[in-house]
């Protein structure tokens, strides 16, 4: 598997020591004036002269055969200088590889990029168009015939698994169960994961609690619509600039699906306006570039706001059944997870990278998680910050709390009574290394927010979350600059605009020299070793990694030319406080040498300087975290408003404080729009009815109450400053302990998301029926 | 489509001549954030725009003797930074101010939200509360309607080829009047009503109610009258009995739909809840003396 | 197919374009005049990406047509600044963190500058309120409301 963690991989120690750099808020951040002066360029800021628009060709049916495809009057309309098609794209064979935090077939990707056979989803790309206007463009599309057989369509997990489901692929046939099925279904996949052993584990139990849950299919909500400009030059070389999270994978995808040599694409990651998962795969780049191959002319191809929502790659829909046994005294003796995930119309959910989460917070003996991997006709999902965990913890969290209330005992209390600590064993292979999720817990218990004074119908939840971090292929060069300035190209794409800041305080630290003499350089593809996409938290983790790395070697190399210059021996040389210094007084008198005076000489002494990381990295340190909430329910409508929210994360060590706590807020507010009204509706044709950001609510300003956080600091000791990915643990939380919360104020336990008001108002009701007239 | 036409007449004759010419295929543009965004989503094509926004009938707004006139194209920002109109008209504010966010707002008409006729348009149920009228100009001439006769269907409208809506008339309130709206929305902005209400009331000085009207939004195809609500009102001191009446009445008055932004047992529930919330704030303003 | 030619001002300059009537004014700032400032987040006035002023008063330029521009002046984010000194709501979104991957920025700089011109003193909930059509996925919107606060702070002379 592509993202099996490598015996080879580079781990650097933790050093406690003091720190100047890392650890405080820089008084500047490279990305933010050209942000806030609107001169930052995003995919679609950037042109080239003479090019073309293209636009893409959408089935309007979730499930058909497509019979034929006529392009002749669209090709025939002034303006249109390219049409392309299945035919126009090489087949792929089933062939596997990682794509951020989830895996994809070949064979599926170039068929969700451009159908073939079938058209599998609403807004399945069928053709595609390059034109000298938009408008013409569009007019093209319409002159499009297609012959299409609509077949019947499946869109929910549950009905997709029923053995008369509409098949999606009738020679899909389970993979993972015993003995193999002779029929096929949409269950492409059932993967297990277990530990000790189930049935005498509940044996065990005085309580056992087993509850259903269920939540629709979501959207990462990137404010930035996908965009990618291609050109495709006589030589048969072909230039992208993109909205991408991993420029590297990207151009090995384009690659792949094209049948072309990876030395001849080259892709720009552009400034990147929000990904969170959403952005690494190929959408629009490899129709852009056989369009310009066609035309003989760059072709930019923007995606609008609904093929945003009904053709990239939202997260799956579930049905989730959680149960879990405990004694009297609450010790959870067994835990069991089944997760029915919908994959969209081809296999590849998260499930592969959330199943782990399930119950990792807690030390269970005996664990056994079943996931099932399910085609239906929606678009293929790939991940949304921490795939598939927020509606597991949603399960496992508010389980928790049920079986709290039973055992009367303390909800803290229960979670810290069986919380994992190093040594833990998992129930996905290794061992917990150090880790913090008992100190936030205690800090959780210690917290202002729990003293806070509740009111009528209010009530506060309490839920946590797991994720680890990748580490996975990194490459950094770190430049020494004759003025005594430091380079570091970097190629792990700063998804969020603080990695660049991070690697540069990471650089400084090391090198010994002010912060404002470092600066940090996205690279293209040309210009660095591959670099895996930006995706498991692992931006500053991995990236800071390297940098240090690449640091250390550049201080190697500096101190060879001192070295030389000195006419002594490396080893008697060190570096300390930015300069080359002997290693004592035995070693001679010489003055010590500054970046940029062994810059300056280093070309006569040997060449340039350059320090280099091409890693592996391993390590990866798991983070966790504690999230508090207060609600208040109106009876009368079912509407949920928030009152105050509380953070509480592990985040190794904060290389940039203030921005930790940043990401930690927007993870949480997207988890909270998660809990409470973001929900792909379809309607009873298979088409996705909410496509815009009018009716896929997710929060604005005057929903959200005010965020406090804290960071607790339990370094990974496999990290020389001990950074543990955080950009994924906040969204895990919120929809459990906005469920909790809703339970503590009114009553009802809500297993159904999103928590919309309809459904609050209904469970009210059911609970409870109306004795006034209304 | 590409051969969209634009034009941008400065009197009233022009846009009327412009309209009835048009196969039927021409579109009034005032603020543009109903027609920009249908154009957007490819539901219209039209052949000809006639932008209405400088013809000064449709931009006025005038205090008249017998009442407050304002023009159809009036943007929702204009009508928010009209001291005076917002203070007579609390209620017909408190729909306007609804419409959608201050971008959408600085542009958005009155005009344009009762044209389009959506069932959930936020500026209707309290215009249709406070009696309002609407002058339209059209081929054959001019004529006043009461506002709820404009919108027939959702997205449909009973003027003919080439009538244009003017502008609307709200008749001075009788002293005690007090007028309000409130919707359901599951975010706290930028959402389409689930359901709207808007009502306005009079109390005579023994504090009993004389006349009350209440509108009902997105519980049907068009704006509702719920008479019955009203009746419930009437003869009392709006107290918690009549409240109950009234919340009842508004809830069997609902002729729903389940669709994306809401189900028909949710609508038919949160209409009797915001009608009597509604009926609270009017009954404050109408003690307050406010008109 | 006959353009119009539109004549206006943006940012204080006089400025020519041609455009289809179809186009939007957000179509022809990015496509014709190279101001890509302004963002096309959903081109249905639901997210406020592209939010300018338009004679003073904050639009979305998704929905308004390139040739309603004619004759009026036009403020994009690219004249926020005054030549190299930022305007104080584009230093406290930078100094609060205000801004994570940056792509609301502009359109929501626009807007808060728009709603303390109408009320130089607002609560944090006015602000909330006041700032509701503009989304951010980013940051949670936390940074962003104190960032105006201080802003707003600042511009008082407080």
């Amino acid at each position: 598997m592509g993202m099996k963690p490598s015996p080879f991989g580079t781990q650097i120690p933790y050093e406690e020591k003091e720190l100047k750099v890392v650890g405080s808020n820089p008084e500047a951040r490279p990305d933010a004036v050209d942000k806030v002066t609107g001169k930052a360029r995003y995919a679609a800021d950037i042109n080239l002269p003479g090019q073309l628009t293209g636009k893409v060709l959408r089935s309007p049916h979730a499930h058909a055969r497509i019979k034929s495809i006529d392009a002749s009057e669209a090709e025939k309309l002034k303006g249109v200088k390219a049409v392309i098609c299945r035919d126009d794209l090489p087949d792929m064979p089933v062939m596997h590889a990682a794509a951020g935090e989830i895996m994809v077939n070949f064979r599926d990707v170039t068929r969700t990029i451009m159908a073939r056979e079938k058209a599998l989803f609403d807004g399945h790309p069928v053709a595609a168009v390059a034109a000298t206007s938009e408008s013409i463009a569009k007019a093209a599309l319409k002159l499009i015939k297609v012959e299409y057989e609509v077949l019947p369509h499946v869109i929910d997990v549950v009905d997709a698994m029923k053995p008369d489901a509409p098949l999606l692929h009738e020679d899909q046939i389970t993979k993972g169960v015993e003995p193999t099925p002779e029929k096929p279904s949409n269950i492409a996949a059932q993967m297990v994961s277990k530990l000790g052993d189930i049935e005498e584990g509940f044996e065990q139990a005085d309580l056992v609690v087993e509850r259903e849950f269920n939540t629709k299919a979501a959207h990462q909500g990137y404010i930035e619509p996908h965009a990618s400009l291609a050109i495709y030059t006589e030589g048969g070389n072909a230039e992208v600039w993109t909205s991408t999270q991993g420029h590297f994978l990207i151009r090995a995808q384009i690659a792949e699906i094209l049948k072309m040599d990876v030395s001849r694409v080259k892709v720009t990651p552009a400034e990147l306006g929000g990904g969170f998962g959403g952005k690494n795969m190929i959408y629009l780049e490899p129709l852009a570039i056989v369009l310009s191959k066609k035309s003989g002319r760059p072709v930019k191809m923007v995606m609008t706001r609904d093929e945003v929502f009904r053709a990239s790659g939202p997260t799956s829909g579930t049905n989730i059944i959680i149960k879990i046994g405990i004694t009297k005294g609450g010790k959870i003796t067994a835990a069991q997870a089944i997760l029915n995930y919908q994959s969209g119309c081809f296999p590849g959910s998260s499930l592969p990278l959330c199943t782990p989460t399930a119950f990792t917070r807690y030390d269970i003996a005996n664990v056994l998680v079943i996931g099932n991997d399910v085609t239906c006709n929606r678009p293929k999902v790939t991940a949304y910050r921490s795939p598939g965990a927020p509606m597991i913890a949603f399960g496992v969290e508010t389980v928790m709390d049920e079986i709290a209330e039973e055992l009367n005992i303390d909800r803290l209390e229960i979670r810290l009574m069986n919380a994992a600590k190093e040594g833990t064993q998992t129930h996905f292979g290794p061992k917990l290394g150090p880790i913090g999720f008992i100190e936030t817990l205690e800090a959780a218990k210690a917290h202002n927010h729990m003293k806070e004074k509740l009111g009528p119908n209010q009530g506060r939840g309490i839920a946590t979350g797991f994720w680890n971090t990748l580490g996975m292929e990194t490459s950094a060069t770190l430049n020494v600059n004759q003025d005594g300035t430091a380079s570091l190209i970097y190629g792990t794409v700063d998804v969020a605009g603080g990695m660049r800041t991070a690697y540069s305080q990471i650089v400084a630290e090391e090198l010994g020299i002010p912060f404002k003499k470092v600066r940090a350089i996205q690279s293209d593809t040309s210009s660095l070793g591959f670099n895996f996409t930006t995706a498991g938290s692992r931006g500053t983790a991995a990236g800071g990694m390297a940098a240090v790395k690449a640091s250390r070697d550049a201080i190697t190399r500096m101190c060879e030319v001192a070295a030389r210059i000195w006419e002594v021996e490396l080893d008697q040389v060190v570096w300390e406080d930015g300069h080359a210094r002997p290693a004592s007084s035995n070693v001679g008198e010489f003055e010590p040498l500054s970046l940029a005076e062994i810059a300056m000489k280093a070309g006569f002494y040997g060449g340039t300087i350059a320090g280099h990381a091409e890693i592996n990295v391993t390590g990866g340190g798991p983070g966790f975290g504690t999230h508090l909430v207060d609600v208040e329910v109106d009876r009368e409508t079912g509407a949920v408003k928030l009152l105050r929210y509380t953070i509480i994360q592990d985040a190794g060590k904060a290389v940039f404080p203030e921005y930790v706590k940043a990401q930690f807020h927007g993870a949480a507010v997207q988890g909270i729009g998660l809990a409470l009204n973001e929900e792909y509706i379809y309607d009873e044709n298979g088409v996705m009815a909410n496509p815009g950001f009018l009716d896929y609510r997710m929060p604005v300003a005057s929903d959200i109450p005010v965020i406090d956080t804290q960071i607790v600091e339990v370094p990974n000791p496999n990290h020389p400053y001990g950074i543990r990915g955080v950009g994924e643990v906040p969204i895990i939380p919120p929809l459990a302990a906005i469920s909790n919360a809703i339970y503590d104020a009114v009553g009802i336990r809500m297993r159904d998301h999103p928590m919309s008001p309809p459904k609050v108002l209904a469970a009210l009701d059911e609970a409870a029926p109306a004795t006034a007239a209304e | 489509m590409t051969e969209m036409k634009y034009e941008v007449p400065t009197s009233l004759d022009d846009a009327v001549a412009l309209l009835a010419d048009g196969k039927g295929n021409a579109k009034v543009l005032a603020g543009g954030t109903d027609v920009l965004v249908q154009m957007h989503m490819d539901l219209i094509e039209p052949d000809l725009i006639v932008d209405i926004k400088n013809i000064s009938e449709l931009r006025q707004i005038t205090k008249e003797k017998d009442g407050y006139r304002f023009g159809a194209a009036v943007s929702g920002v204009e009508l928010m930074d009209h001291e005076d109109f917002c203070q007579t008209w609390p209620g017909i504010m408190d729909g306007v101010s609804l419409i959608g966010s201050l971008q959408v707002k600085g542009r958005a008409s009155v005009g344009g939200n009762v044209c389009n006729a959506s069932p959930a348009a936020d500026s209707v149920p309290a215009m249709i509360a406070a009696g309002a009228t609407a002058t339209i100009v059209g081929p054959k001439g001019k004529r006043d309607i009461p506002v709820e006769e404009i919108a027939t269907g959702p997205g449909q409208t009973s003027l003919e080829d080439g009538e244009i809506v003017v502008s609307f008339f709200l008749p001075n309130a009788a002293p005690g009047t007090g007028g309000a709206y409130q919707r359901f929305t599951p975010r706290t902005e930028m959402d389409i009503a689930v359901v709207g209400v808007g009502i306005s009331l009079t109390l005579g000085d023994d504090g009993v109610c004389s006349s009350a009207k209440v509108a009902l939004g997105a519980v049907a195809a068009t704006a509702l009258i719920a008479e019955a609500a009203a009746a419930a009102l009437v003869g009392t001191k709006v107290d918690k009995a009549a409240l109950d009446n009234l919340a009842a009445a508004a809830s069997a008055a609902c002729k729903p739909i389940d669709d994306k932004r809401g189900t028909k047992e949710y609508r038919i529930k949160v209409a009797g809840v915001l009608a009597r919330r509604v009926a609270l704030i009017a009954l404050e303003r109408a003690l307050g003396g406010k008109e | 197919m006959k353009k119009h030619h539109v004549s206006t001002t943006i940012n204080g300059d006089e400025v020519d374009f041609l455009c289809e009537t179809s186009e939007t004014l957000l179509d022809v700032l990015r496509d014709h005049l190279h101001l890509t400032g302004a963002k096309e987040g959903c081109g249905t006035g639901d997210c406020g990406a592209c939010s300018v002023t338009l004679d003073g008063v904050l639009v979305c330029s998704c929905l308004v047509l390139g040739v309603e521009a004619e004759g009026k002046e036009i403020e994009t984010i690219e004249g926020m600044a005054d030549g190299d000194e930022l305007h104080p709501l584009q230093r406290k979104f930078v100094e609060h963190i205000a801004l994570q991957c940056g792509i609301c920025t502009p359109g929501l700089l626009i807007s808060a500058r728009s709603l303390l011109e109408k009320n130089p003193n607002p609560t944090e909930e006015e602000v909330r309120f006041g700032l509701a059509g503009n989304l951010c996925r980013c940051t949670g919107y936390q940074n962003i409301i104190e960032a105006v606060m201080d802003a707003a702070q600042e511009m008082r002379g407080a």
